[in-house]
């Protein structure tokens, strides 16, 4: 791909530059994912099986997933409606409302938990009316979701908007010339193009939803066995001192992030056409 | 039977289309010409009801169809870059029409199967039904466009500059095969070109547009042979463009008399560098000494210098050349066969 | 936020053949409001009604000004670093081909995949004086874990990709013919570098340091396990604000929110002003 001699640098610079990159690489992004796996299995397989088969585990792997399966899809339903609306259609203000869904990654996650608890909370905006209808948001189930579809609001929506925008609006126009109805056309011809970026999206957002802490942390209230998800499930074990259970959970979310990783870089690779127009 | 009556449509402060109205018969291949902004795409998207008109009214058939959506208005529209359906196969897009229509509308999959069948024999495209669009050629996306346009027997066809994106050589085939397509299906098409060559060589009639208002209307050789306005004129072929005078009804260009205007007042002849006749030295016709002599194959363009320093070009013949003895500096006699005089400012 | 909201209520638009504009356009804008705007209004709401007083008090804090000072003198720090080696990282990514190169590629987005209480108690197994590394840097010295040093790591760890991500495209896409008329006229490997591809890269490497600043300010989980949590010393804004809402003080909590906002929204103007610069500039 380097074509001439004259802009390439002499081969111990480019050998240099090459280790220096490497090492830092291993020394910041590969040695804690090894440290990981390392402490998980400290104490050989048993004590890792052991540490996984406790109920509070469980509990925990479990809120982890019906958060998941309930923030996922709604952010899925959100992000092809804004996709929609800004790809497809020409209004005013719609840079301002990119902007406003791209809001939430600028926000600390502690705070995204915050402003939860101040309009759900005892003392918040709504607090009392919660107390009188006998609901729980905070220090409850309900919490922990709205605070994970707030930090993983953007994903789909930011890699489908520039897809559809630079798909344009004549392969739906062609669809309803052939007499399809607006939804036909959505469903047969825009989903199929859009598809992968699509699982791209859903995929980021879901090692989010799953992974994501300080949010969840502020809101959640830390009862064991009910409102602890994963992440914080290893904080706890970690501050009781149970380095193994902590590691130990900490390597499942580990092998969901190396899954993430690799099913990412299979899209990349695969449809790397479609891919291009986001940026990756 | 098109009629288009009182169409108006504005993007933002620009007028795309002004009080724009036209009919087209049963069966006939019109073409809409004109330079780019000229609303000559807006006025096709309308027809095919993918934008609405802010002002006037479209029938069908003799139905208004002004208010009916796109897809119901069973026309078929082969987009510029033909906007294949690019994850579904050559077949997958000719099917795409009739595979959407619901319940009893829907033919069964057979009679489905056979019309693709018979469409992508009618485009010449046997062998690739199979195929995606990013793995054809620029003429074959073509064809497959018109195929799947074609596919649900629609009651117009619309064509947004069919040839645009094409290489010459593949253009001119198209250009003829479209033609007789035509010829041989009896549709009422309309297509929008920039191109004046392609309008007059492929369609039954002529609209040329500028600015988004409908200059002419007339067969190829009615626009060609007698222009309605300045604008025709410079548009369709090479003109020479002269600035005259009209004094009493007679326009005169440099002392010279060269034909009639309705009014007095300053005015442009215009006349086809072919209706420039050039003539051995004659004491009873005006003067020229010719200025530039190019051969382009079989015709001798030529740049003639009037008295009053106006230069016109006359079109000619090798033999007429050779035999005139045609060079720079020869002095020649013109005859203006016929000119056509517009009188006003800035025309 | 309600002045927005308005003008987004009413957009003037194109007509368009294809439908669906209002359902959707309407979907989004309840769904933004509901998940995003009306939850940050509390935050606006709760913060409009603390007094002169209160401010006063929680700003002239030591604590609150250290932790704030703290989380963005780290992250500063931590970005500076990121953008000089996501630079490196770039570069070689970009330019030199070396086995298993999609591999690394690959490993650059790892901190966006790897949850960050993960990432946190990894890097204090690491960098803990009888760690894999803190054992080896305790002898010189250097103490990384339960030190400001620590959360400077762990923030380095989360805005790597950020650099990297931002800048390899962009430096693929810088023509090679530039370089080489940059070398025909005279010039060596090192200033083609400083003259003809950093002016080019520049803009998208200070967009890179931006989002990466951005998110290590806010950072909490990577960070509060290998920080220690000395108030005063080693405690980040992000932890205060925990700290003050399990004391019930959601006044002082919503006060330093308040400010971490304020000042990362400016960031995130600055960056998208960057963004149109750059556009204006080079006429894409």
């Amino acid at each position: 791909m380097m074509s001439g001699k004259a802009i390439r640098e002499p081969a111990l610079v480019r050998w240099a530059l090459t280790v220096a990159a490497l090492a830092f690489l291993a020394l910041f992004l590969v040695a804690p994912l090894v440290a990981v796996l390392a402490e998980a299995f400290a104490k050989g397989w048993a004590a890792y099986v052991r540490a996984l088969s406790g109920d509070d585990t469980w509990s925990s792997i479990r809120l982890t997933l019906i958060v998941a399966a309930i923030a996922v899809p709604l952010n899925i339903v959100f992000g092809l409606a804004a996709s929609w609306a800004i790809a497809k259609f020409d209004f005013s203000g719609k840079s301002l409302l990119v902007s406003l869904i791209e809001l939430p990654f600028s926000v600390s996650p502690v705070i995204s938990g915050l402003v939860y608890v101040l309009l759900f909370g005892l003392q918040g905006l709504l607090g009392p009316w919660l107390v009188e209808h006998d609901l729980k948001v905070i220090f409850a189930v309900p919490g922990i979701v709205l605070a994970t579809i707030f930090v993983t609001f953007p994903f789909v929506a930011r890699e489908l908007i520039p897809l559809m925008e630079e798909q344009g609006r004549e392969e739906e126009e062609a669809a309803l010339t052939l007499g399809a109805s607006g939804f036909t056309a959505f469903r047969l011809v825009t989903l199929p193009n859009v598809r992968w970026g699509l699982l791209y999206g859903v995929l980021l957002c879901n090692a989010r939803a799953m992974g994501e802490f300080g949010a969840v942390s502020v809101v959640s209230g830390h009862i064991r066995g009910l409102t602890n998800t994963m992440p914080l499930h290893v904080e706890i074990l970690y501050n009781e001192y149970d380095f193994v259970g902590a590691f130990a959970v900490a390597s499942l979310l580990a092998v969901l992030a190396l899954v993430t990783l690799a099913v990412k870089s299979a899209l990349e690779w695969w449809h790397r056409d479609e891919l291009a127009a986001i940026g990756h | 039977m098109i009629e288009v009556e009182h169409i108006s449509k504005r993007f933002g402060s620009f007028a795309a289309l002004d009080q724009v109205s036209l009919k087209v018969a049963q069966g006939k291949l019109v073409a809409l010409l004109g330079p780019s902004g000229s609303g000559k795409t807006t006025l096709l998207r309308i027809l095919a009801g993918l934008e609405q008109p802010d002002e006037g009214r479209v029938r069908l058939g003799g139905v208004d169809a002004t208010g009916l959506g796109t897809r119901d208005r069973k026309v078929g529209f082969v987009f510029q870059h033909y906007a294949l359906f690019r994850h579904m196969t050559v077949a997958e897009n000719i099917a795409f029409g009739l595979k959407v229509r619901k319940g009893a509308d829907r033919p069964p999959v057979a009679a489905i199967n056979q019309k693709v069948h018979s469409l992508l024999e009618l485009v010449q495209l046997e062998g690739l039904a199979g195929r995606y669009p990013s793995q054809l050629s620029g003429g074959q996306r073509q064809r497959v466009a018109l195929a799947r346009a074609l596919a649900v027997e629609p009651r117009l066809l619309l064509l947004d500059e069919p040839f645009g994106a094409l290489d010459a050589q593949v253009r001119k085939d198209l250009r003829r095969w479209l033609r007789h397509l035509h010829d041989e299906m009896g549709l009422t098409g309309v297509f929008v070109t920039h191109d004046q060559e392609e309008a007059l060589e492929v369609a039954d009639e002529v609209v040329v547009m500028n600015k988004g208002r409908i200059e002419q209307i007339g067969t190829p050789a009615e626009i060609y042979d007698s222009p309605a306005t300045p604008f025709v004129y410079r548009f369709l072929g090479s003109v020479n463009a002269l600035p005259c005078r009209v004094a009493g009804g007679q326009a005169q260009v440099g002392g010279l008399h060269i034909g009639e205007g309705r009014a007095d007042g300053p005015g442009t002849a215009f006349i086809r560098p072919h209706d420039v006749e050039v003539l051995e030295l004659s004491p009873d016709l005006p003067q020229a000494r010719v200025s530039q002599v190019v051969v382009l194959g079989p015709v001798v363009r030529a740049e003639l210098e009037l008295a009053g320093g106006i230069t016109v070009e006359a079109e000619l013949s090798r033999e007429a050349k050779d035999r005139l003895g045609l060079r720079r500096g020869l002095e020649v006699s013109v005859f203006l066969r016929k000119a056509r005089v517009f009188v006003g400012e800035n025309v | 936020m309600s002045v927005l909201a308005l003008k987004l209520s009413l957009p003037r638009r194109m007509p368009s053949v294809i439908p669906g504009f209002g359902p959707t356009l309407g979907f989004t804008l309840a769904y933004l409001s509901l998940i995003v705007l009306l939850p940050l209004a509390a935050l606006v709401i709760k913060a409009a009604g603390t007094t002169l007083e209160q401010w006063g008090a929680i700003l002239s804090d030591s604590r609150v000004l250290s932790a704030l000072g703290l989380s963005f003198g780290g992250a500063l720090a931590a970005a500076l670093i990121n953008t000089v080696f996501g630079l490196l990282v770039a570069w070689v990514l970009v330019r030199y081909p070396f086995p298993g190169r999609r591999l690394v590629d690959a490993v650059i987005d790892l901190p966006f995949a790897l949850p960050t209480a993960v990432a946190g108690i990894a890097l204090t197994a690491l960098y803990a004086p009888n760690g894999w590394l803190g054992r080896l840097l305790e002898p010189l010295g250097v103490k990384v874990a339960f030190t400001p040093l620590g959360v400077v790591v762990a923030m380095v760890f989360i805005g790597l990709p950020f650099v990297v991500r931002t800048v390899e495209p962009v430096l693929h896409d810088v023509d090679l013919e530039l370089e080489e008329a940059a070398a025909s006229l005279g010039a060596g490997r090192v200033q083609t570098f400083l003259r003809v591809i950093l002016p080019a890269i520049l803009p998208s490497l200070l967009t890179g340091f931006s989002l990466a600043l951005a998110r290590a300010v806010g950072e909490y989980g990577s960070v509060i396990f290998i920080a220690g949590n000395l108030p005063g010393v080693s405690e980040i804004a992000p932890l205060l604000i925990v700290t003050k809402l399990e004391q019930y003080d959601y006044v002082g909590a919503t006060a330093i929110a308040t400010v971490m906002l304020g000042i990362s929204f400016t960031l995130l103007l600055a960056v998208n002003l960057l963004q149109k610069w750059r556009r204006a500039r080079m006429g894409g």
